[in-house]
């Protein structure tokens, strides 16, 4: 059985090498908030952190990642309060909700390396991650908002830790 | 119009149909109607007739609205827990909401079954949830008056606190419910005569509240139906056939499916709903092993009637029908357009079509039925939790009244959700293996077997006098029939020439609000598409296709007559006769889109131009006003950018004025989508796109700026779901004339179509 290091947590799950991680975190770990949307990597409703680094957990295989760090939406922020999660309440983004776990996952890898990003370096680094309710701009926004509070806090020393 | 339609005013006459409750139960305050269902012997009927509950305050004063409205993203059980709070006069961080089963005491108050769609919702709810919070309001502070001993006359409510001004008593909800002193209960009569505050009276209605479900999915608590997990339960991948609809499965080989680990059983569906065709599931003990024997299956198909139809054959098909005098049903008939025709200045006609589109909602369709002794128990995101409870009994054959339909947020539905088609392979996979078994679409199953918008085609043909006036216009709109697929008659609609009922939901929106003397509109149902590819409702539905054809000929009409295509507009909506009220708000709705987005006050660069549209979707009875002015630029290729939106609508009354610009944001960029970037095709029968490398909605690189106005004169709560959805391609469409002399009459739009149509 693989084990797998999610959250800060190390956890053995019951599923074979070449099982997709997100199958493995949303069935073997009953963690839910990542999501299944298209199976090819084509959405990003199923965006987790891989060592730092979005990956679309529906292309990940549970073989690959043993050992390495994985964080998912309900590990990015001890108490849903990063800096993104305050920003999507903020700037009402979510409608039906459904690829905003995705979404903040995916942003949250562009602040954790650039927190200053320009509008353009936003939507380039989001445009992989589809919404079918069309809520980009207040993704945009919220974005924004996180990446200002993030630099404020920064620069009043008191840094987050990386997810 | 239709049945349920025409309900929208009568709610004296559906209260009456129904008695208040107000009693004290061991856990709390419990308030509501007893419905009465509505919809037909067909449906599920209820197993008992029993009291219902609205909302409940607990002892801790903590207020849960029960929302009988499916919520999709549109945030209706919120906007629910809004509205009763207003006239309940609860503090906003007291409210809860919770969504209701199928029991039929959660129905609709005006629909009588529990469907979600038509932007119908506030509209249709506002007066039943402000009377409930109402009499709530009434039944504590009686009860409040009587713990304090001082007349109820002189109790005020606010933020959830009952306080007595002279004594400086005070109790809070939490303290009368514990108290069990709010005993007051109400007649028809007596519910129905309750005073409801003003408009300016509130402090709540038309407040930007923090929508209640927001917080659960930023942090992954939400729990939609692909979420749900029950002990021991097993899971179901589908293997669906390679044509739409009409295969059927001749052997099913699983000898290479028994190797893969965790397989329990192919299932294949008998489905006497007639809902889905040749489908068999692969169940498993997880969902990747369930995946990977669907694969392993090899499954022998009869392709069926289907198998040659194609997008050419559906569109071939309509045109043929479209000729024959004797097609379809009139929808509209006034006066004479075939005379008027005769004697006419100028006589404009054109043909326009759209493709199947498809929903795509970002949560794949699934289900998770767990039979629990005589109790078949389905938990789903569902639009239609009155009739696809049915269909669920229908797949286990049982009486529907042993269905319990549990509903969850909806990973999106857009329509979608208003069919059961899920529920099928996880009733008969249930069934089959003895434990429940939550079955999920792949994308690639989502894909192909939506029950998408059908490809329509439309001829539409007007006759101008020679002062340039609109005399005539007959429109015949061809298409699969998606409402009459549902198999129940109040959806469909008596044809105005006695021909027998028409689905209406293909035909709303060409009843528009222009005086037009001699004015056909003809439904004609597509046969061969309504098989081969069974349709369904599509955000904005109907509307979505009948505005393209009018607001693109009204524009053609005006550019044959030298008119400006928004005077020429404004010019017909006068407000004569049937058309009195909706004409003039659709006109001041049509201005101030004009005036936001400078139309006519500049000239812009060559390349570029402005379109207008203006819309009264979704039906003529429960319209929103909408009109848009889209900017374009258009490159020699062909090639479309859309620089801006511009879009204004009439909602009447805004209950939460944030949540309406978001939902017309999406909806405009619906529009954009669909008008630009979104197409499926048949070919063999089957649905050739099947993930997101070929159907392409908008991303975030494609979104243009959005500028919303909201007008809100004080009339009646309109729905903003769906209509500005409806406004969008006609207004590019006629931007894209405006700014290169190309007429585009096919959606999606193509830089092949706009060049090709720069050169004719």
């Amino acid at each position: 059985m693989p084990t797998l290091t999610i959250n800060g947590r190390s956890m053995s799950v019951d599923a074979a090498n070449d099982t997709p991680l997100l199958w493995a975190i949303r069935e073997q770990l009953q963690m839910t908030g990542t999501k299944f949307g298209c199976g090819a990597g084509l959405c990003g409703a199923c965006t987790v952190h891989v060592n730092g680094e979005a990956v679309r957990s529906c292309q990940t295989l549970v073989g690959d990642v043993a050992g390495k760090k994985i964080t998912t939406i309900e590990g990015l922020a001890p108490k849903g309060d990063h800096p993104l999660q305050k920003a999507w309440i903020a700037e009402q983004v979510p409608q039906c909700g459904y690829c905003q776990s995705g979404q903040i996952m995916q942003a949250a890898s562009l602040l954790a390396k650039n927190p200053n990003p320009t509008k353009d370096e936003v939507v380039a680094h989001m445009d992989g991650n589809l919404c079918r309710c069309m809520t980009y701009s207040r993704i945009q926004k919220a974005i924004m908002r996180a990446a200002t509070e993030m630099r404020t806090a920064s620069a009043s020393g008191n840094e987050r830790r990386p997810t | 119009m239709n049945k349920h339609v025409k309900n929208v005013t009568l709610e004296a006459t559906d209260l009456s149909r129904r008695s208040f409750l107000v009693g004290t139960a061991a856990t709390g305050l419990v308030l509501g109607y007893a419905g009465v269902p509505g919809i037909g012997e067909a449906l599920a009927a209820p197993s008992n007739f029993e009291p219902s509950v609205w909302y409940a305050i607990a002892p801790d004063g903590l207020v849960t609205v029960t929302c009988g409205k499916a919520d999709m993203g549109q945030h209706i059980a919120s906007t629910m827990a809004q509205i009763v709070a207003e006239e309940l006069g609860a503090k906003w961080s007291d409210m809860r909401v919770n969504l209701a089963s199928n029991d039929p005491k959660f129905n609709d108050p005006v629909l009588g079954a529990q469907i979600t769609g038509g932007s119908w919702s506030t509209m249709m709810n506002f007066d039943a949830m402000s009377r409930a919070g109402a009499a709530g309001r009434m039944a504590l502070t009686e009860g409040a008056a009587a713990a304090m001993g001082v007349p109820a006359s002189e109790l005020a409510v606010r933020d959830s606190m009952i306080v007595h001004a002279k004594s400086k008593k005070q109790m809070s909800f939490a303290d009368v419910v514990k108290s069990g002193k709010a005993t007051k209960t109400f007649t028809p009569d007596e519910l129905k005569a309750i005073k409801l505050k003003t408009p300016d009276q509130y402090t709540m209605i038309g407040v930007s509240v923090p929508q209640l479900d927001i917080p659960s999915k930023t942090n992954g608590t939400a729990k939609y139906g692909i979420d749900v997990m029950l002990p021991g339960m097993a899971y179901g991948a589908v293997v669906t056939p390679p044509v739409r609809f009409g295969a059927t499965v001749k052997s099913v080989d699983d000898s290479a499916a028994k190797k893969v680990p965790g397989f329990i059983k192919a299932v294949t569906l008998d489905d006497k709903t007639q809902t889905t065709s040749g489908w068999v599931v692969a169940v498993a003990s997880t969902y990747a092993n369930a995946k990977k024997a669907a694969q392993a299956l090899k499954i022998a198909y009869d392709a069926g009637p289907n198998a040659k139809v194609s997008s050419q054959s559906l569109l071939d098909e309509a045109k043929r029908l479209q000729k024959l005098e004797d097609s379809g049903q009139f929808f509209v008939k006034d006066g004479d357009p075939q005379a008027a025709f005769g004697s006419a200045a100028k006589v404009v006609e054109a043909e326009y079509t759209t493709s199947i589109n498809i929903h795509a909602p970002m949560e794949p369709m699934n289900a998770t039925a767990e039979f629990k002794g005589d109790i078949l128990h389905i938990y789903s995101g569902n639009q239609f939790a009155t009739r696809s409870g049915a269909i669920a009994a229908g797949a286990a054959g049982i009486d529907p009244k042993f269905v319990v339909m549990h509903q969850l947020w909806l990973g999106g539905g857009f329509g979608r959700r208003l069919d059961a088609d899920m529920m099928i392979p996880a009733v008969q996979a249930a069934k089959a293996v003895g434990k429940p078994v939550k079955v999920i679409y792949t994308r690639e199953n989502d894909m192909t077997m939506d029950f998408s918008r059908p490809l329509t085609y439309q001829k539409v043909k007007a006759g101008v006098d020679g002062d340039g006036k609109l005399v005539a216009l007959s429109h015949d709109v061809v298409s699969a029939w998606p409402t009459a697929r549902w198999g129940i008659p109040d959806f469909l609609t008596p044809s105005v020439d006695k021909k027998g009922p028409l689905d209406s939901f293909t035909v709303n929106g060409a009843d528009f609000f222009y005086t037009v003397p001699n004015h056909y509109v003809r439904a004609i149902k597509n046969e061969l598409a309504h098989n081969a590819t069974p349709s369904g409702q599509l955000r904005s539905v109907a509307p979505g296709w009948t505005f393209w054809a009018v607001e693109s000929m009204i524009d053609e009409i005006a550019a044959a007559t030298n008119q400006d295509p928004a005077q020429f507009r404004i010019a017909l909506l006068d407000g004569k006769g049937k058309n009195d009220g909706g004409a003039q708000r659709l006109r001041n709705t049509l201005l101030a889109a004009m005036g936001l987005s400078g139309y006519g006050t500049r000239q812009l660069p060559k390349g570029e131009g402005m379109g207008v549209a203006c819309v009264s979707s979704q039906e003529r009875a429960t319209a929103s006003w909408t009109a848009c002015v889209a900017h374009v630029a258009v490159a020699p290729s062909g090639e479309v950018t859309v620089k801006k939106l511009t879009v204004a609508t009439d909602v009447g009354t805004q209950v939460h004025p944030d949540n309406i610009r978001a939902q017309v944001e999406g909806a405009a960029l619906w529009g954009l989508s669909l008008a630009m970037y979104e197409k499926a095709t048949l070919k063999d029968g089957g649905i050739e796109q099947t993930n997101f490398d070929s159907y392409t909605p908008l991303r975030m690189s494609q979104m243009p700026e959005v500028a919303v106005a909201v007008i809100a004169n004080g009339e009646k709560a309109t729905g903003v779901g769906e209509p500005a959805v409806t406004v969008v391609a006609p207004a590019i469409g006629n931007a894209i004339f405006n700014a290169s002399g190309a007429r585009i009459r096919a959606l999606p739009i193509t830089a092949e179509a706009v060049k090709g149509a720069m050169k004719a």
